[in-house]
């Protein structure tokens, strides 16, 4: 028997019996789409995480005060009280290191913003020049510290805060009351919206100093750092170390985290949380391959009277175990190619209900996915299709 | 040419054997006409199934054109019951998801025929059993007589030396079991071996040569003039 006509009578086969094709179709559809659509729901995720991480500097550096007691559980630095406070003279011993191209000090407190006859209460940062550099915001209009007015009580007002205060008027040049202090508007930012929780059109930005008399504290809340190139930030961080514990007396008692090390540890994270995703997705292949082969059992046992007859006009074993073989594999494949169109248009839907998720599925997935799929519908079809060829003519025909 | 020496089948049922063949020496020529008829049980299906290769004996030789087939492989075997054996059967065993020129093309598909040739074939096959008008009808829209025409065109596609047909009448009305067995005849005038099995007196009666069963064994074998 050729292969074409083979391949043309299993075809056949396959769409006389409509329902039973179909449901096998479906079953393994699902389960292909179900690694596309949940392998893309991780790596989007995953993505998503990256982007928002990567979108707040580079190359960059965070010294907290406070040790962490493992590495990576840096929440618990956040958290605790450190015996010795971060200062601006480390910050600044900080900003000579050769591998540091600059630095921003950081102070976060709360204040009441007024003008205009209004008030509100905004998240106030206290910092230098470099902030807005490092942090990867942009100026929508003005400046901040420019040279010349390193002095002056200037402050930044976020997008959303600047279009409240002043919705009719040029923002810049205004005089707004902070606290009990008062500030000229010199510059507004331009709108962000939100990345890492913080959403940088809601907040202000003075100088350190001016937060630092304001909330009457000398310590810091964070040292951003900009390494000099990527090659550059694990030496800063030795440095900084190094730095600082001199300076605080032979203890280390600062935590430096690193924008790198988090993005690889979310990374490795994520992977692993869409691999082991892909994996009991890829389950419910199995449960599909387990329906083929019983599907395709049944089928053998209906079909008993036409492999005698097969057998009785010339069809050797092995054209009766192509047959059911091919078979198989057509609907194997049917239902891997709908699966993966069904889980393509699942990805499109995800992508289109939640816009900032990336939620692509990776090309290895959808191989994965369709080649299990395959594999599955082979290996299932294999005891059926043997079963058949091994079917005694007489005794078949004799059945009806 | 088909010589069968001391071929012996039999079934176990339980501890007991049953000898559905009991040492049957047969020889048949090529172009023959036989009927073979007996009792039930007497074993004709089971000497059937064995020249049609579908089964095989505990013990015996069977030679096919002077070639011994009994120890051929199943490859081989399939190989010769596609190309030199023609089945028709009492309950025509068609495949009922397809049309009648499909079934009646199924042998040409085994066989490795390129589709165009096939399509010739068949288109002459359905003009010679008067089957045009039925081609695309599945079986369960055929009669009983278009059923089995349909059963023979596709034992003949191949042009086989030998016919079996097991009873081909049996679930015909006298009619059209006569016309049936006339088709089946015009074969054989056309040079094909033709071994019919029947109950049908009158039937068995038409063939040149006639052979007598019972209990596994060859009980007459007589030529017929007349026939
Ligand atoms: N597969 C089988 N298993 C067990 N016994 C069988 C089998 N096939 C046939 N037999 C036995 O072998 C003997 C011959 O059977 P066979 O079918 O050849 O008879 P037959 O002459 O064709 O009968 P009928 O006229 O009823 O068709 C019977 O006794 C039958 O019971
Ligand atoms: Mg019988």
């Amino acid at each position: 028997m050729r292969l074409v006509d083979t391949v043309q009578t299993s075809f056949k086969t396959v769409l006389s019996y409509r329902i039973r094709s179909l449901l096998i179709i479906l079953a393994m559809a699902l389960g292909v789409a179900a690694v596309v659509v949940l392998t893309a729901l991780g790596d989007g995720a995953r993505n998503y995480v990256i982007n928002q991480f990567s979108s707040i500097g580079t190359n960059l550096l965070v010294v907290l005060p406070g040790r962490a007691e493992t590495s990576g559980a840096f929440l618990g630095a956040v958290l605790g009280q450190t015996p010795r406070d971060l200062t601006l003279k480390d910050a600044q011993l900080i900003g000579r290191l050769p591998q540091v191209r600059r630095y921003a000090p950081l102070n976060v407190g709360e204040a009441e913003l007024s003008a205009a006859n209004r008030l509100r209460a905004v998240t106030v940062l206290g910092s230098n020049v470099h902030l807005i550099p490092i942090r990867h915001m942009v100026l929508a209009q003005g400046s901040f510290l420019a040279h010349g007015t390193e002095n002056n009580a200037q402050i930044v007002l976020g997008a959303k805060i600047a279009r409240e205060f002043f919705p009719r008027t040029q923002a810049i040049g205004q005089r707004v009351r902070l606290g009990d202090s008062r500030f000229l508007v010199s510059g507004v930012l331009m709108s962000q919206g939100e990345t890492m929780g913080y959403n940088t059109d809601e907040i202000v930005i003075i100088p350190i100093g001016h937060a630092q008399v304001m909330f009457n504290t000398t310590s810091l809340f964070r040292i951003l750092i900009e390494a000099k190139s990527h090659s550059e930030i694990e030496p800063a961080k030795q440095a900084i170390l190094a730095t600082v514990k001199q300076s605080h007396d032979g203890e280390e008692d600062i935590t430096v985290i690193t924008q790198d090390a988090i993005l690889s540890t979310f990374n490795r994270i994520l992977q692993a949380l869409t691999l082991a995703v892909a994996g009991i997705a890829a389950i419910s292949l199995i449960v599909a391959g387990i329906l083929v082969m019983n599907v395709m059992l049944v089928a053998v046992s209906q079909r008993t009277a036409e492999i005698g007859l097969l057998k009785a006009i010339g069809a050797s074993s092995v054209d009766i175990r192509r047959l059911f073989f091919t078979e198989a594999v057509l609907l194997s494949l049917a239902g891997a190619i709908l699966g993966f169109l069904l889980g393509q248009f699942g990805s499109l839907m995800l992508r289109l209900t939640f816009p900032q998720l990336p939620a692509w599925p990776p090309v290895w997935a959808s191989m994965a996915g369709i080649t299990v799929a395959l594999i599955t519908g082979i290996l299932a079809s294999m005891l059926p299709a043997s079963k058949a060829a091994k079917l005694d003519a007489v005794n078949a025909l004799g059945k009806k | 040419m088909i010589r069968l020496t001391a071929i012996t089948r039999t079934f176990h049922m339980g501890d007991q054997a049953v000898y559905a063949l009991n040492n049957i020496n047969l020889q048949i020529a090529s172009g023959e006409y036989v009927s073979i008829m007996g009792p039930s049980g007497s074993g004709k299906s089971t000497l059937l199934n064995i020249l049609g290769l579908l089964d095989k004996p505990d013990s015996g030789r069977y030679e096919l054109d002077e070639k011994l087939v009994t120890d051929l492989s199943e490859t081989e075997q399939a190989q010769i019951r596609r190309e030199r054996i023609g089945f028709v059967f009492q309950s025509f065993h068609l495949v009922p998801r397809l049309t009648a020129a499909e079934n009646i093309e199924l042998p040409l598909t085994l066989s490795g025929m390129p589709s165009e040739q096939r399509q010739i074939r068949v288109e002459q096959a359905l003009q010679a059993f008067e089957l045009k008008q039925r081609a695309q009808h599945r079986p369960a829209e055929l009669s009983g007589g278009q059923r089995q025409r349909v059963a023979i065109a596709r034992a003949t596609i191949m042009q086989p030396s030998v016919i079996l047909a097991d009873e081909p009448t049996g679930n015909l009305d006298h009619q059209i079991g006569a016309e049936v067995m006339s088709l089946l005849e015009d074969l054989h005038h056309r040079g094909t071996t033709l071994i019919v099995v029947t109950h049908d007196r009158e039937l068995g009666a038409r063939a040149h040569r006639q052979i007598g069963m019972r209990d596994g064994e060859i009980l007459t074998d007589q030529a017929n003039a007349t026939g």
